[in-house]
């Protein structure tokens, strides 16, 4: 798998600054699911445990590297495990819009008239509407969990799919080929599978990785707000929260380390999204 | 297309925008898995009780009523009673309100004065060191969680080096600011840096300057990302144009040809930009007045969600979704006004 | 080129100029080799195609060469002190006052938010600071009068004007600090035929009641022999003739001169077969081997496709660069 790999990256790398970002991006990403992945493995202290005779809010040591929480537990482990919410919040949120946004923005554009612009306004609303504040109002209604937590996500995002494949499509859609298909007697699903849809690939995977790095802020997000996971499993936004009431105690690595991780992995996302973007459509910077 | 047929179409346009905004709230509450005044009273939940609560919020109406009374009670600034104490909703808004409308506006400020500087100081020295630095610093704040910046910066300058108050909107130990007072006429804002000018008192103006410096910086920083792009890119575009460099052939200095000419064409896509990133902003308000304790409309939602009180979350977000819609249309307009395409 | 020692003497002389653009795609020689001098009072007319480098050259002499353009070599001496060595502050205070440049297109050169008045109240306070706004109006409006538009005009903005107006405007501001040197670049090529000789004819007064040098950059070979003392012929970026305009006219060497001669239509002649020249200008990042303009000649020989030719001189102060003429190599 390795000797596929490194080729790929080599071309990557060849296509300058984009490349570069893509890479990057990749690896910061794979390096921290990798790293969750085998946590349980690695982890020095059990992360959820909470110890009998607890060295309460210790700075950073040799013994616990990121050093401990209010409720003794090692921040390090922690950290090496706290990234699972997360990861399943948002590749769970980024299939749900595929799921949904994908069809409705490809039907929607591609029938046109009414059905395109009633679409259309209410994803229009939805959009202009402060994406956090529609996933609070949602997640509070739906309560706790990973996959409340992706729904609502997912459903602040969809106008976003929606908009995106929906220019695509437009401009696609007028074109001379799809003209000569449609004489020729294609069926209109045909047209779509075989000539718009691997067009719109590259936008939509754009729109997924910055997708996924939202999430992931969304996520921290609702988590700092109550709105999380239960308290047991380890997770970055987590330990943030219960970081901030810490604060005046200045017991910074609390908050720090978990807080690091959280901005490697949405930066690893928009690295890749950033490079993916500036590949498919170059800036003219001349 | 004249200034006078846009307006009225944007305009126009708003109405269902916010309809349908409201009518996405309003289902939210009522149609999604779990009553709300079930999920509210949770373990005290007893047959009587949740009649009681039903019947005293009018959620035991039937939904189109609920619907239409619900409508007409925004126009007059009723937006029901909360779950809690039955007070109303609307009032505890108004009264939240205005501390999040100032955080907002120097958010923003700070915001797009940060990204047209640094934009531009990146467009002069383009493609050089200074240049990718400040692209990072665009890409990294946009990564960086509002909440840990605000975190960081109330432990670094707020705790550590003392310079700034934090936990607070004003001094306990002060009145906050009066506004102004002549005789038997009253008015204030709620805008602290406002009414302490109203009041004509400096000392309380720079006090509430100072609590208001670290949440703005915080929220205007991880806003500044996208206003240091688009200034970036368009001051590209602008420097290369033929005046510039006409400009520069008559022995113009930099500052002079940057800034007077070309800084010009950049300023109208950052108005835009303003009213675009202003949902964003609501959002990133939200989690920093948490972050902060700030008495704002966001710290009150997050209050809210605690006591499961769902009249008030619903009464919040609609609030939040006209107020994003007013400010769109505003600078809709003003662009509109402004650009010389539409208006010569 | 005129001799080492009378360097100093010129007003101008340029040595080797070379400038290169670096696009994504490889790199583009713009100008290369370049070497020429004037004198006060003189016009230099240099002709070439869009792509010849006539513009690079002109921009080059103010240092105002766009990104990713670059001057990787030579010379500019204005009255004996090297420009290209000069600090940023330095250049930047020479430009509209002891050189200046006269862009293609009015419209785009002048600032459109910005009444004309204030540019040159701008340009006049820039250079001498302690002018007041009052007394510069006051000498634009004699500029005015030298180029002949109304005073009244001075409050207008620069889309109220019309093309020849405007760019009546540009040479006032050209001329105002009094330089030693004005290059115009295409001045006429946006306005009408009649409105080009005019502008054409008060550039060339204002040189005589200024004292000033002038530099025509045009691509119609017919607007400079009559109009100027000498006329360098550009191609691809390089020097292919370079004499006295009478010399061009009587005496065309270069296969490409002679081309630029055929396609100027003549009134007197009772009949003209008007020739174009073959084939389009030579894609900079692959220029041709060998003499760069073989692909358009109508007598290429096989050492014009291998060797570049030399400039050398054929008679009294004039030069060529073209294998059939001295030396090739």
């Amino acid at each position: 798998m390795l000797s596929s790999i490194l080729p790929g990256l080599s071309t990557l790398v060849k296509r300058g600054l984009a490349g570069w970002l893509i890479v990057i991006g990749a690896i910061l990403v794979v390096a921290i699911v990798v790293m969750t992945a085998i946590s349980p493995w690695i982890v020095p202290y059990d992360p959820t445990e909470i110890p009998s005779s607890p060295s309460i809010l210790a700075s950073p040591s040799t013994q616990h590297f990121f050093g401990t929480n209010d409720l003794g537990q090692d921040i390090f482990s922690r950290v090496l495990s706290g990234g699972g919410i997360m990861l399943q919040i948002s590749i769970l949120s980024v299939i749900v819009c595929l799921a949904i946004g994908l069809p409705l923005g490809l039907f929607a554009s591609y029938a046109g008239g009414a059905v395109d612009r009633v679409v259309g306004l209410v994803m229009d609303s939805m959009y202009a509407f402060p994406g956090l504040v529609l996933a609070i109002a949602i997640a509070a209604m739906l309560g706790r969990g990973v996959v409340n937590m992706a729904l609502s996500i997912a459903v602040v995002y969809i106008p976003s799919y929606f908009r995106v494949i929906r220019s695509q499509v437009l401009s696609i859609k007028e074109v001379t080929y799809i003209e000569a298909a449609k004489a020729v007697g294609a069926k209109n699903h045909t047209i779509l599978t075989r000539y718009i849809l691997p067009n719109i690939v590259p936008s939509t995977v754009v729109v997924a990785t910055v997708n996924f790095a939202d999430a992931i802020l969304t996520a921290a997000g609702l988590t700092f707000i109550g709105l999380g996971v239960p308290v047991t499993i380890p997770d970055w936004g987590q330990d943030l929260t219960m970081g901030q009431r810490l604060l005046t105690s200045g017991a910074w690595w609390t908050i720090t380390f978990p807080g690091i991780m959280i901005i490697l992995l949405a930066l690893g996302f928009t690295l890749m999204g950033e490079g993916l973007s500036e590949l498919l459509n170059p800036r003219l910077e001349q | 297309m004249t200034l006078r047929t846009y307006v009225i179409a944007r305009v126009l346009l708003t109405i269902p925008m916010i309809l349908i905004l409201f009518t996405m709230v309003f289902l939210l509450i009522r149609v999604l898995p779990g009553d709300p005044v079930l999920l509210h009273l949770e373990k005290h939940a007893t047959q009587a009780a949740i009649e009681q609560m039903r019947r005293q919020l009018g959620l035991d109406k039937p939904l189109w009523v609920q619907y239409f009374d619900y409508l007409f009670g925004l126009f007059r600034g009723d937006l029901g009673l909360s779950m809690q104490d039955y007070s109303s909703i609307g009032q505890q808004i108004f009264s939240a309100f205005p501390a999040t409308l100032e955080l907002a506006v120097f958010s923003m400020t700070i915001a797009a004065a940060l990204g047209i500087i640094l934009g531009t100081q990146a467009s002069k020295a383009y493609n050089k060191p200074q240049d990718h630095a400040i692209r990072i610093f665009g890409i990294v704040t946009y990564a960086l969680p509002v909440f840990f910046l605000g975190m960081i910066l109330q432990l670094t300058l707020g705790l550590g080096l003392h310079w700034f108050p934090v936990g607070q909107r004003f001094s306990p130990m002060v009145q906050t600011p009066l506004g102004l007072n002549v005789g038997s006429f009253h008015f204030s804002t709620g805008l602290y840096t406002i009414d302490s000018l109203l009041e004509g008192n400096i000392y309380k103006f720079i006090e509430s300057l100072r609590y208001l410096f670290l949440p703005s910086l915080t929220l205007g920083l991880v806003l500044s990302g996208v206003f240091v792009r688009l200034t970036r890119s368009n001051m590209l575009e602008t420097l290369r144009l033929d005046f510039v460099t006409a400009a520069r052939a008559r022995g113009l200095r930099e500052n002079k040809v940057t800034y007077g000419y070309a800084l010009r064409n950049a300023f109208l896509p950052v108005l835009t930009m303003v009213g675009l990133q202003f949902a964003a902003l609501l959002g990133g308000a939200i989690l920093t007045e948490t972050t902060f304790s700030w008495p704002g409309l966001g710290r009150y939602i997050v209050d809210r969600i605690y006591f499961r009180d769902y009249t008030a979350i619903q009464g919040a977000v609609i609030i939040f979704g006209i107020f994003v819609s007013i400010v769109s249309l505003a600078v809709d307009l003003l662009y509109a006004y402004l650009d010389p395409r539409i208006r010569l | 080129m005129s001799g080492e020692n009378k360097e100093n003497s010129h007003l101008l002389t340029v040595n080797n100029l070379t400038v290169e653009y670096w696009a994504r795609r490889g790199r583009i020689r713009a100008v290369e080799d370049v070497s020429f001098s004037l004198d006060k009072g003189e016009t230099l007319g240099i002709v070439g195609e869009s792509g010849s480098g006539k513009s690079t050259l002109g921009l080059s002499l103010i240092h105002l060469v766009p990104y990713p353009g670059r001057i990787v070599r030579g010379t500019i001496l204005l009255e004996g002190q090297d420009v290209l060595k000069f600090g940023r502050e330095k250049t930047r205070d020479l430009r509209g006052r002891r050189l200046s440049y006269v862009f293609q297109d009015p419209m785009m050169s002048l600032n459109p938010v910005e009444r004309i008045g204030s540019h040159f109240v701008e340009l006049i306070q820039t250079h001498e600071p302690k002018v007041t706004k009052a007394e510069a109006m006051i000498r634009a409006k004699k500029l005015f009068k030298d180029v002949g538009i109304q005073p009244e005009r001075i409050d207008d903005y620069p889309h109220q004007l019309s093309g020849g107006m405007r760019q009546r405007v540009m040479i006032a501001l050209a001329i105002a600090l009094n330089p030693s040197l004005v290059i115009a670049d295409e001045p006429t090529t946006a306005l009408d035929v009649i409105v080009q000789a005019k502008i054409l004819d008060l550039l060339n007064a204002l040189r005589d009641a200024y004292g000033m040098a002038l530099i025509l950059i045009t691509h119609d070979l017919s607007i400079v022999l009559e109009r100027s003392d000498r006329i360098m012929v550009m191609y691809a970026g390089h020097v292919v003739e370079y004499a006295q305009s009478a010399d061009v006219y009587r005496n065309p060497q270069h296969p490409y001169t002679q081309g630029l001669l055929k396609s100027i239509p003549n009134v007197e002649l009772d009949e003209q077969t008007l020739e174009a020249i073959a084939g389009s200008p030579p894609d900079m990042l692959n220029p041709p081997k060998g003499c760069r303009f073989w692909p358009r000649c109508y007598c290429p020989s096989e050492r014009c496709k291998k060797d570049e030719p030399r400039l050398v001189s054929t008679e009294q102060d004039h030069y060529v660069r073209c294998s059939k003429y001295g030396r090739g190599e």
